[in-house]
């Protein structure tokens, strides 16, 4: 080390020294040929408010101005940050509802010759679904009601439930019925006339 | 002194007496207080298991029956020791199975601990109570099966944060139908299933327990019916908290921690359904303990959780909580004593979560009697810094954990000194203490100057020369533990200073630049210091004095050099040459 430190009698004021500069703009004390990790501050402020990160941002640009070309993965320092190994284990991907990818499933109908598939995310409840149904299907599906199903159709909608079964569609709450249901099958004729709401 | 009183009553006095510090004072008074203190005393508490050895410690405590130890250095626990590099517990289990066959309780934290290791304690000690194995390694679930089969008395089986290979569910059936002495459970780290009608059963007969943990393995409807058979619970960890919305395990669920009028402490909680949190509330008033920081939930769902829980102490969440989240925890939570926000996306280069120093500083201002904090976040000021510091003098461990390395004060951009130099100067009491951010030497005269209470510290990426870590070994008056990586920090201080390391219980360096010829010198110059190189690139003996090491770990210690050294690792022995394992 290059060092010219001593501790018995200088205060080695240059090292404590207050300086106006940003920092990073020194030649040598910055200079830390032993730090073996190539670990580089790409960081830029982050935009909370909106004056004083701009501000800010420009400054960082200008310091950073040889850095645009890093690229945006960042490279991992062993150990840092400094996260025990069972918690880094369990990091899942935030599960939101904003997630992008929406809840798509199969419906099929009797007598068609192919299925459709629908986000069931874009639908705020059942009567949204099943007007979409009916305008994409080209049928009516009639009045539901809890004792009776749907009646006034030769149409019911159903779905397969995460345990397998067939059920009938406007039982449960919307929530509940998004998260359970896998796929779609709307019966027609006698099959459909049998199906009551369970109870 | 001895005939003043007869050695009965002295023994009865010092009975009464258990903090460490007054016992190990006690021992000093005479020669008579030192004879009568070591053979009554019970417990003793090791925070470096090579600063002494076995032997020494059954030669001058013959009794005891209570042994906590420490193995390997802190930064461990962050990959940056070796594997192999030491810390076995089974010699000692061995010495003291011979010397002490009352023993009822181990402690351990950052041993090695084999399934013979297990085995061995099972068969040794008849009368063992207590098995406490926090950050240890090494060890199956077969030795677990020999503890539950084995011993008859055991209150405490707790498994703290450990890895534990090969898991099988058979081990938790080895309890036998007739133990019924368990007090506190926790299997929380372990993977594999385990036998759910087994567990039903131990739970059942266990009516004395406090404290239970189980791990991801268990379901819901399992933590439903085994909470109907403890209802005196302090201490819950649940399963898994996730399953298909049923409005009847709801309803369950929601009984079941309805009759749990004693929980104090609640963990676990990995994968919630935000569907399921309501089922908590019938507890949430009761709890001073929550540890959500496996929780993966949005900051609306941790403030409707939160806010009933007008009574806690100890809050462990993840930075999902946000800025908005810890505004609305500041104002429900008045009792906070500790808070700790862990990284949902520690290396993502972006900001995913709102959390910002922002937060941080509403619950230095809500919450009066906050003092320990563990805050894992992506930008600071020191304004916010200032703030803290101001509102909480009374702050005790304050470790700020700035994801990414050097950053400075995102508003100013100087470094960060300032910052924590008002930490140190307002927080008088402060005894534990990570830095982050940038950092000149600066921040380590503050230090030095001020923080004359504190005991441990943690440095990265900081500092410009020597001269900080002379500041901080020679003004830190209370220093025992220091670890350091990536500074540039050297020989001169560390020689300059070599007799504060003996005041310490140990320095680690890594990634510095301490050279081998400075590491010898100090391991030369100081007799009761172990000095170890700990560094994997081949032989150190033919490279030059000037070359820097990888790792320096410097521990006080009377039990001299170690034996059990692996190939990477070299001390200096008395002979003035450094010498390979």
């Amino acid at each position: 080390m290059e060092s010219t430190v001593t501790y018995e009698g200088d205060l080695n004021l240059k090292a404590t020294e207050l300086r106006l500069g940003l920092p990073g703009t020194d030649e040598s004390e910055r200079e830390k040929p032993m730090v073996p990790v190539a670990v580089r501050n790409n960081k830029r402020p982050l935009t909370g408010s909106t004056d004083e990160s701009k501000s800010a941002s420009c400054a960082s640009d200008a310091r950073d101005g040889d850095r645009e070309t890093r690229p945006a993965a960042k490279e991992q320092v062993v150990g840092w940050p400094p996260i025990r190994s069972y918690r880094k284990n369990s990091f899942q991907p935030k599960k939101t509802e904003a997630d992008p990818a929406g809840i798509y499933v199969k419906v099929s109908m009797d007598g068609a010759p192919y299925l459709r598939k629908i986000d069931l995310k874009l639908y705020k409840g059942y009567s949204e679904l099943l007007k979409a149904l009916e305008d994409m299907f080209k049928f009516t599906i009639g009045e539901y009601s809890e004792r009776e199903g749907y009646n006034g159709s030769e149409y019911a909608p159903t779905y397969e439930d995460k345990d397998g079964d067939w059920m009938l569609v406007g039982d449960v709450p919307w929530d509940m019925f998004i998260s359970s249901c896998k796929r779609m099958r709307i019966m027609k004729g006698s099959e459909a006339r049998g199906l009551g709401s369970c109870a | 002194m001895s005939y003043s009183f007869p050695e009965e009553v002295l023994e009865h006095v010092f009975s009464f007496i258990h903090s460490y510090k007054d016992r190990n004072a006690i021992s000093l008074v005479c020669k008579s207080w030192y004879e009568i203190e070591r053979w009554c005393r019970r417990q003793i508490f090791i925070g470096n298991c090579y600063a002494v050895s076995p032997r020494i410690t059954i030669r001058r405590f013959p009794e005891l029956r209570s042994v906590s130890l420490k193995g390997k250095p802190h930064f461990a626990d962050y990959n940056l020791v070796p594997q192999g590099w030491g810390a076995n517990m089974y010699p000692w289990v061995a010495a003291m199975a011979q010397a002490y066959p009352w023993l009822e309780e181990l402690r351990l934290k950052r041993m090695v601990v084999t399934d013979d290791t297990l085995e061995l304690i099972s068969r040794s000690f008849k009368n063992f109570k207590v098995l406490v194995l926090s950050s240890c390694e090494g060890f199956t679930t077969d030795g677990l099966a020999a503890i539950a089969a084995n011993c008859r008395n055991l209150r405490e089986l707790d498994l703290r944060e450990t890895e534990v290979d090969d898991p099988s569910g058979n081990w938790l059936s080895h309890f036998p139908e007739s133990c019924t002495s368990l007090v506190s459970l926790n299997f929380a780290c372990l993977e594999g299933e385990v036998s759910f009608s087994a567990l039903e059963r131990l739970v059942g007969r266990c009516t004395n327990l406090r404290t239970l943990r189980l791990n991801q393995a268990v379901p819901l409807d399992k933590l439903a019916n085994l909470l109907r058979r403890a209802p005196q619970l302090v201490d819950l960890g649940t399963g898994i908290y996730s399953a298909e919305v049923r409005p009847e395990l709801y309803s369950k669920l929601t009984g079941a921690f309805a009759g749990c009028k004693e929980l104090k402490s609640l963990s676990g909680l990995w994968e919630v359904v935000p569907a399921y949190l309501p089922a908590i509330y019938p507890v949430c008033a009761g709890l001073t303990s929550l540890n959500l920081s496996y929780a993966t939930i949005q900051s609306a769902d941790l403030i409707k959780l939160i806010s009933h829980c007008r009574n806690l102490q100890r809050l462990w969440v993840l930075d999902y909580i946000e800025d908005s989240g810890l505004e609305s925890l500041a104002a429900s939570c008045k009792d906070l004593q500790e808070l700790r926000v862990f990284p949902s996306d520690p290396y993502g280069a972006e900001e995913n979560v709102t959390l910002t120093e922002q937060g941080l500083v509403s619950v230095s201002e809500g919450c009066p009697k906050l003092h320990s904090v563990l805050y894992f976040c992506r930008q600071m000021t020191n304004a916010a810094l200032f703030a803290i510091a101001r509102n909480r003098p009374n702050m005790t461990r304050f470790r700020l954990c700035i994801l990414e390395p050097r950053t400075p004060d995102y508003l100013t951009l100087q470094p960060l000194d300032a910052g924590f130099g008002a930490i140190v100067e307002h927080c008088k009491g402060l005894r534990r203490l990570s830095l982050s951010g940038l950092l000149t030497d600066r921040v380590f005269e503050y230090i030095g100057t001020h923080a004359k209470r504190l005991q441990m510290l943690s440095v990265a990426f900081a500092g410009d020369s020597d001269l900080a870590l002379h500041n901080v070994l020679s003004g830190c008056k209370s220093l025992r533990k220091l670890e350091i990586r990536d500074c540039p920090f050297g020989d001169k201080a560390l020689l300059a200073n070599a007799s504060k390391l003996e005041t310490m219980r140990s320095l680690w360096m890594s990634s510095c630049s301490v050279s081998f010829g400075a590491c010898k010198k100090l391991g030369q110059k100081m007799e009761r210091l172990n000095v170890e190189v700990i560094d994997e690139r081949g032989p150190l003996d033919s490279k030059p004095n000037e070359s820097f090491v990888e790792r320096l770990y410097a521990y006080r210690s009377v039990a001299g050099p170690r034996l059990d050294k692996p190939s990477f690792v070299w001390t200096v022995d008395e002979n003035s040459a450094m010498r390979l394992s």
